[in-house]
């Protein structure tokens, strides 16, 4: 009876790295999040210069609104709300009125998450149209790498029996309950992931783009029927702060799943590239 | 586990800090002018990105009647106070003369009437504030290429300045005196006008009575108001602060394209 015929039968818990990122999605993730950090933060600066959103070609004072973040001063004591339609909802401290060196003033977004912290829409400007800029280039090269490589066939793209109503059944169970997959499922993502990265990538950032190119007079003589398809500057406008809110609940599920899936081995793959996984096999 | 713990602590607690300490360091950035000059870079692509989609002659939108907005709003100054423009405005602006003149062969003067002699162009278009808001009119007036044809221009001429008769802020020296500057490719375009009517009737106070430029392509404080003098320039670096324009002069782009 030797040791080793025994040990050959026996599965060993192990930890394996895999290379889970390459150096470009890497790059560009990183790279990505700080440009959406100013976009986000100056976009609100330039928000607040004008805190109401409307639908169709034209806005202004007075027009109809879908979104008013406002203030009231009856009674010395200023309050603020939120208007959307015809529900106003009380958000004084947050939107609409808030501290300013201690004071309550009246603002839409509160100074801690506008660029410049005080009001002033020439540097909000300024700070999101260079960010812009870097932010186009920065995704034109992930979409090119991630085209060219095979980085959206191949890890991005749903398998077909993914997509079945029960596949993705368990996978919100599982999700829901806080297990995430191990072992060999652990190399590739989970269906949601790919649908839910494949919904930022090609449909939230390019609309983010292209609402906002839609809100230049300039573009718009050049590209007309950007227009039409967003039914106006206004509409677009409205459409680009609501696709910025999406990405606003998208990043802060994104962080809580990285959080709670593994902190640390998450953030070392989007770092360095490697990704532990913990599977068993006979002993090496 | 606890090691794991701590990690995770110090990961959360290292971002938020991160995030505070980049919240206020841009207020600092946003002072520095390294900084605001590698910011301003982005305008420069801009104008060269979107000349080179527009080309010269793009128009802008052209809207029906039935889309002109209800109310149009009047912004920036709504009633320039110097004792000059008020006596233009009770006299009804028939002693007003818009001068031309600067790098031109023939320096001019028009009165309004010459002016509505001239063949006009109505358009309705959108105009697009820097602040958000849009609002539809219908403008009529003369076409600026066709005074800059009239008066002719000197090869160094590279832009136009609006001189206008509102101070839309105080100041000893003069210089919250409202002016504006476009370059040639804009003053050419087709849409390009001085406007002395709005939705069919002579130009409001509020809306810049007596003249006011129209340039389609970009945004609403290029919209001069009030305009009293027409300036052909090489450079507009030596007129007040040197930005080519009011707003300019308080950070905001030349190229208001975007």
């Amino acid at each position: 009876m030797s040791a080793n015929a025994s040990n050959d039968n026996v599965e060993y818990p192990r930890t394996i790295f895999i290379r889970r990122h390459s150096v470009v999605t890497r790059l560009t993730h990183w790279l990505n999040v700080f440009c959406l950090s100013f976009l986000l933060l100056s976009g609100l600066q330039i928000f607040n210069a004008h805190p109401e959103l409307y639908w169709g070609h034209y806005g202004a004072n007075g027009d109809p609104a879908v979104l008013t973040i406002g203030s009231d001063d009856d009674g010395g004591t200023p309050s603020g709300f939120v208007r959307v339609a015809r529900l106003q909802i009380p958000t004084t401290g947050v939107l609409g009125v808030s501290n300013v060196d201690g004071e309550p003033t009246a603002r839409a977004f509160p100074s801690w998450a506008t660029v410049p912290s005080f009001q002033d829409l020439a540097a909000g400007r300024r700070w999101h149209f260079f960010f812009a800029w870097l932010f186009v280039s920065n995704g034109i090269l992930y979409l090119g790498f991630s085209l060219l490589s095979g980085h959206f066939r191949r890890d991005l793209a749903p398998k077909v029996h993914e997509l079945s109503p029960r596949h993705l059944g368990r996978e919100v169970l599982d999700h829901a309950r806080l297990r995430f997959p191990g072992g060999e499922k652990a190399r590739h993502y989970n269906a949601l992931q790919k649908l839910t990265y494949l919904a930022v990538i090609v449909l939230l950032l390019p609309l983010m783009v292209l609402t906002g190119l839609t809100m230049s007079p300039g573009v718009d003589a050049a590209l007309p029927s950007l227009v039409d398809i967003f039914g106006g500057r206004q509409s677009a406008r409205t459409i680009h702060f609501i696709t910025a809110s999406a990405l606003v609940i998208f990043v802060i599920v994104h962080v809580a799943m990285v959080i709670l899936s593994g902190t640390w081995n998450n953030i070392r793959s989007m770092i360095t590239g490697r990704y532990a996984i913990q599977e068993k096999g006979p002993r090496s | 586990m606890s090691r794991l713990f701590t990690r995770r602590r110090f990961l959360i607690g290292g971002t938020l800090g991160a995030s505070a300490l980049t919240l206020s360091g841009c207020d600092l950035l946003d002072q520095n002018a390294n900084v605001a000059n590698v910011l301003r870079s982005a305008e420069h692509l801009t104008l060269k990105a979107q000349r080179l989609l527009q080309g010269r002659d793009a128009l802008a939108r052209e809207f029906e009647e039935k889309d002109i907005s209800p109310s149009f709003r009047v912004n920036g100054t709504s009633a320039p106070d110097s004792d000059e423009y008020i006596e233009l405005a009770e006299g009804n602006f028939s002693a007003w003369r818009l001068k031309i003149d600067g790098l031109v062969e023939r320096p001019r003067e028009f009165s309004l009437a010459d002016l509505k002699t001239l063949p006009a162009r109505t358009q309705i278009t959108r105009h697009d504030c820097v602040e958000g808001w849009s609002a539809i009119g219908k403008w009529t007036g003369v076409p600026l290429a066709s005074l800059l044809q009239l008066t002719g221009l000197k090869p160094t001429a590279h832009y136009v300045v609006l001189h206008c008769a509102d101070e839309l802020e105080k100041t000893l020296d003069g210089s919250g005196r409202y002016y504006e500057s476009i370059d040639l490719v804009d003053a050419f375009h087709p849409q390009t006008i001085l406007a002395y009517q709005m939705n069919g009737q002579d130009l409001s106070v509020g809306h810049g009575a007596p003249l006011r430029l129209r340039v389609e392509r970009q945004l609403g404080y290029k919209q001069a108001k009030y305009i009293m003098r027409i300036e052909l320039v090489d450079s507009f670096s030596g007129l007040w602060g040197g930005n080519g324009g009011y707003w300019e002069d308080r950070g905001y782009e030349w190229y208001a394209g975007i």
